[in-house]
């Protein structure tokens, strides 16, 4: 167990080693970041000097090594736009996404799965079909396009719900949340019903689809064979053995969703990190990219191995070092 | 002699594809008395299993019933409503599966497992039930068992996790067990442990099992009994040693034939030509005509049950006769 | 189903039987001809400035501009017949949809089949490459490449192959590395026969359905995602409006009850997305053996 965890931790500082590379060159190394932070009419002089102060002049392996120095040092480096640290801008907006991204995903997974299970348990039924009917399109329908006719229709059409901000705000530990305020709950009903729905899509044919293949192995026709009813069936065995697809797919949507969530918060005015990122992206703003991707890649990484350690909980064969 | 445990009438199970109407088990008729072990003997398709599986009322969809009875302790089993079935289901009869790692819930102890099987039909205290679930890995030779409850499938081999499902099959003392070719998945050591040990178990508590395999070798050396199937039909049954000694249809002869056992050492094993043909488009008459040596036009019309004593077969050419009449 | 026809020829027999696989293929051909004659039907040249008059701008289905004729689905912010716009609109990005589609499907197939083919150090540096990739979300990294790579088609496919050819890779080296375990292509290598030919007689046959099936929906996905990227500003530049970049157009003018200028680009994009995820579904049923019964 503990070597299962050590193997884990070390390959999560792999990943995240390469991660870093991958960001620092592709985003430090394509184009000339010296054109944004210098007017174009400046002198040789101050051009040489920006690029000695920024560092651009020392081979990239040790840009990349001062990079590494300053980033595990806390230090990402300060936003050409606002001029101040990257981190403190990231860390100020970072709550407003992970309220989002939860909200959505475990909605999404909780509804997704009991219907998913559902259409699976009863293929043939029409609530079933239905079920799956809905599902395509939820697939088939880019999200920004959801969140418009969400905003069109129970903003504009009803005028029930806000279409934009996050309302009321409760600060818990120093940080602003939306979620305990009626109104901060009413903002955020539209982006996150925006950001789930993808999700959700995505939740009922994994659930169907495992439900249906499990529904048919000879566990459960042995446990129908010792007379076991349909809902202990489905409540001891179903359950226990999707949680394994259902937990691997809710780390890796954990993560997607993180990034979805530039989308929605762009239609929403939801001012999160995603919406950082489009603004850096529009302005060049090349500090927040990589601090945005560097923590993104972090956030990734760690729910991977947050996932394999909940693995390691509930799989006994996990738990037990045992070989697939 | 007394009343069967187990009487089977004519039982026909088909399955409705988009394809036709496969008949998978097509008017089957055995009976089963207390303790009797029988063999349900044929080749993969020929519908044994789904004969299981009618048995304790577990057809998939698209197949079902289509008609027959099936009486367990003198109740019809077919007409009876699903709640009905479920509570004689792993309580009066139950069944084992090929591959006991497909079988058992990974993610379960086995005696989280067995509580599950025994709160199914009966109301016990958790130490009654830890108690009989021990009693039952103990009886079916699982060492330590009190300890072993908590353990997991994973940490069981595998002829160690079928004996766990036959002590689940086992535990409400079950007049009839179907096994599903329960030793095929074992090596060859273990497979002769279990099967004695299943023989001295029936023999024990009584309870009668129907013991399906494509292993016409193992099953005699179980059964006092063999039923032949051959493409959904009962072609031959009756006392094993009679029909090992004296087979009445071609094709239980032609199996006999191709045991490794009753071949000269140095010659190649006898096969029967052919095979199997698909359910979908079985040809009229004598589903075996087309690979049987003695076939000829009245073979077209499908031939009907011939009894000789409590032995019986169908074909219009029985093969042995002139060996005298059976005993 | 009769058996003395071709392997094809069975596949659309098959397909054949679902009712709402075939209405979607219809779909989508329909929408390819439009397309692709678009400046044949469409009512306007929309890209001609000469066409388009101020006074015409943001006017309702059903309108009768300055041009004569009647704007079925309204006109947009620049005075541009809605519907002509959309038609090119179809155009721009069924394009950028195949081209992405076609050139990761030939990187990524390259890649698979040679990692699973060569083995050793390539095959475990190209795979692992492409799961580090396949677990980090595609919008984020077509995203970073646009905006480092800066506005065009070129730039939009390249960054669309840079965030899909990985799934290819994935599905080919799964099925050509299933072959390649096999005795046959052992047999076919130690026989004088050469690589090359055991590549393309045996490998890439065998990885042809799954590839096909993971490529209608990745023309979907690019579809989908080119209208996203140039919803969020960083797709095509603005004198060659894909789908995406209208619905765009007319985000601002959809609180004040403008809907149409957003909602009928949308409405022909989500109609060839889900058609041509119809078919797929139905493609992939048809490959899946242990769907068949």
């Amino acid at each position: 167990m503990l070597g299962f965890i050590i193997q884990r931790f070390l390959q999560a500082v792999v990943v995240m080693a390469v991660m870093s590379v991958i960001v620092f060159c592709g985003v430090y190394a394509i184009g000339n970041p010296i054109d944004i932070v210098i007017p174009p009419e400046a002198t040789e002089d101050i051009r040489a000097e920006a690029i000695r102060r920024l560092g651009l002049d020392r081979p990239l392996y040790e840009q990349y090594f001062i990079f590494v120095g300053n980033l595990l040092q806390g230090d990402l480096g300060r936003s050409f736009v606002y001029n101040i640290p990257v981190l403190e801008l990231i860390g100020g907006r970072l709550p407003a996404t992970l309220e989002l991204v939860l909200i959505s995903v475990v909605s999404a997974t909780v509804l997704g799965v009991s219907l998913g299970i559902y259409a699976g348990y009863r293929p043939d039924s029409w609530v079933s079909k239905t079920i799956m009917a809905v599902s395509v399109l939820g697939f088939s329908v880019p999200s920004f396009w959801v969140g418009l006719i969400l905003i069109l229709f129970f903003a504009v059409h009803l005028g029930w719900l806000p279409a934009g901000g996050r309302g009321d705000t409760v600060e818990i530990w120093g940080v602003a949340w939306s979620f305990p305020t009626l109104d901060g709950l009413s903002h955020i009903v539209l982006p996150a019903a925006n950001l789930a729905l993808f999700k959700l899509a995505m939740m009922i044919r994994l659930a169907r689809a495992g439900t249906r293949e499990i529904m048919l192995t000879d566990t459960i026709k042995f446990a129908r064979a010792a007379g076991l009813s349909e809902a202990t069936i489905l409540r001891r065995h179903l359950l226990k053995l999707i949680s394994i697809p259902i937990i691997t797919v809710f780390g890796l949507e954990l993560g997607s969703t993180l990034a979805f969530a530039v989308v929605t918060e762009t239609i929403f005015s939801w001012p999160g990190v995603g919406k950082l990122i489009i603004d850096s992206i529009t302005v060049l703003d090349r500090p927040v990219m990589v601090a945005y991707l560097i923590i993104v890649a972090f956030l990734f990484v760690t729910i991977n191995f947050v996932i394999d350690l909940v693995f390691a909980l509930i799989d006994p064969r996990v738990r037990h070092g045992a070989s697939a | 002699m007394t009343e069967p445990v187990l009487s089977v009438k004519n039982l026909s199970t088909h399955f409705f594809t988009r394809g036709g109407v496969v008949k998978a088990v097509d008017g089957v008729s055995f009976d089963l008395a207390r303790g009797e072990i029988m063999g349900l003997v044929g080749e993969s398709g020929s519908g044994k299993t789904v004969t299981g599986f009618s048995l304790i009322g577990l057809v998939d969809a698209p197949g079902r019933i289509v008609e027959g009875s099936v009486k367990l302790n003198g109740t019809e089993l077919t007409t009876l409503s699903e709640k009905a079935m479920r509570t004689r289901r792993g309580n009066e009869i139950s069944m084992i599966f090929q591959d006991p790692i497909a079988t058992l819930n990974p993610m379960l102890t086995i005696g989280q497992q067995m509580k599950l099987a025994i709160d199914a039909h009966e109301r016990l205290s958790p130490q009654a039930a830890e108690a009989r679930s021990a009693e039952l890995l103990t009886q079916v030779g699982i060492p330590s068992a009190k300890a072993r409850l908590r353990a997991y499938p994973h940490e069981f081999s595998g002829g160690m996790r079928q004996r766990v499902a036959i002590a689940i099959a086992l535990l409400h003392r079950p007049a009839v067990i179907v096994a599903d070719e329960p030793t095929t998945a074992l090596d060859v050591s273990i497979q002769a442990q279990i099967l004695f040990q299943m023989r001295d178990l029936a023999r024990e508590t009584g309870t009668a099992m129907i013991w399906i395999s494509h292993d016409l070798a193992v099953v005699s050396s179980l059964a006092s009994k063999l039923a032949v199937m051959y493409a959904g039909r009962i072609v031959e049954q009756g006392p094993t040693a009679t029909l090992l000694r004296d087979p009445r249809h071609p094709y239980t002869a032609g199996l006999i034939a191709s045991l490794p056992a009753m071949a000269k050492p140095g010659t190649p094993l006898t096969q029967i030509p052919g095979s199997t043909p698909s359910l979908l488009s079985l040809p009229p008459g004598c589903p075996f005509a087309p690979r049987c040596d003695h076939a000829d036009d009245v073979c077209k019309t499908a031939p009907a049950l011939t009894m000789q004593g409590n032995r019986g077969w169908r074909c219009y050419h029985p093969v042995g006769q002139d060996a005298g009449v059976p005993a | 189903m009769s058996n003395t026809s071709t392997p094809l020829r069975r596949f659309w027999a098959e397909f054949r039987e679902n009712k709402i696989a075939v209405v979607a293929l219809v779909v989508v051909v329909v929408l390819i001809l439009l397309a692709l004659f678009a400046s044949l039907v469409s009512p306007q040249n929309p890209y001609d400035l000469a066409n388009l008059s101020l006074m015409d701008s943001r006017r309702p289905p059903g309108f009768v501009g300055t041009g004569g004729y009647t704007h079925i689905l309204g006109t947009d912010p620049q005075g541009r017949d809605l519907l002509s716009a959309i038609l090119y609109g179809l155009r721009i990005s069924i394009q950028i949809g195949l081209a992405a589609g076609f050139v990761s499907l030939t990187i990524g197939t390259t890649l698979g089949i040679l990692a699973a083919y060569v083995g050793g150090r390539v095959e475990a540096l190209i795979m692992r490459l492409v799961d580090l990739q396949l677990s980090f979300p595609a919008i984020l990294l077509a995203l970073v490449i646009v905006a480092l790579l800066g506005q065009g088609k070129a730039q939009l496919i390249g960054a669309l192959v840079a965030a899909q050819y990985a799934y290819f890779a994935r599905t080919a080296y799964g099925a050509a590395k299933a072959e390649r375990g096999k005795d046959y292509i052992e047999a076919a290598l130690a026989t004088p026969l050469s690589a090359r030919l055991v590549v393309w007689r045996h490998m890439l046959p065998n990885c042809t359905p799954p590839l096909i099936v993971v490529a209608t929906v990745q023309i979907a996905n690019s579809i989908s995602l080119e209208a996203t990227l140039s919803f969020l500003g960083l797709g095509l530049p603005v004198t060659e409006p894909s789908l995406g970049m209208l619905i765009s157009n007319g985000f601002p003018y959809m609180m004040s009850g403008r809907y149409w200028i957003s909602v009928y680009p949308g409405v022909a994009l989500i109609i060839l997305i889900f058609a041509i995820n119809i078919v797929g579904d139905q493609v992939r049923d048809q490959f899946n053996p242990r769907l068949r019964k």
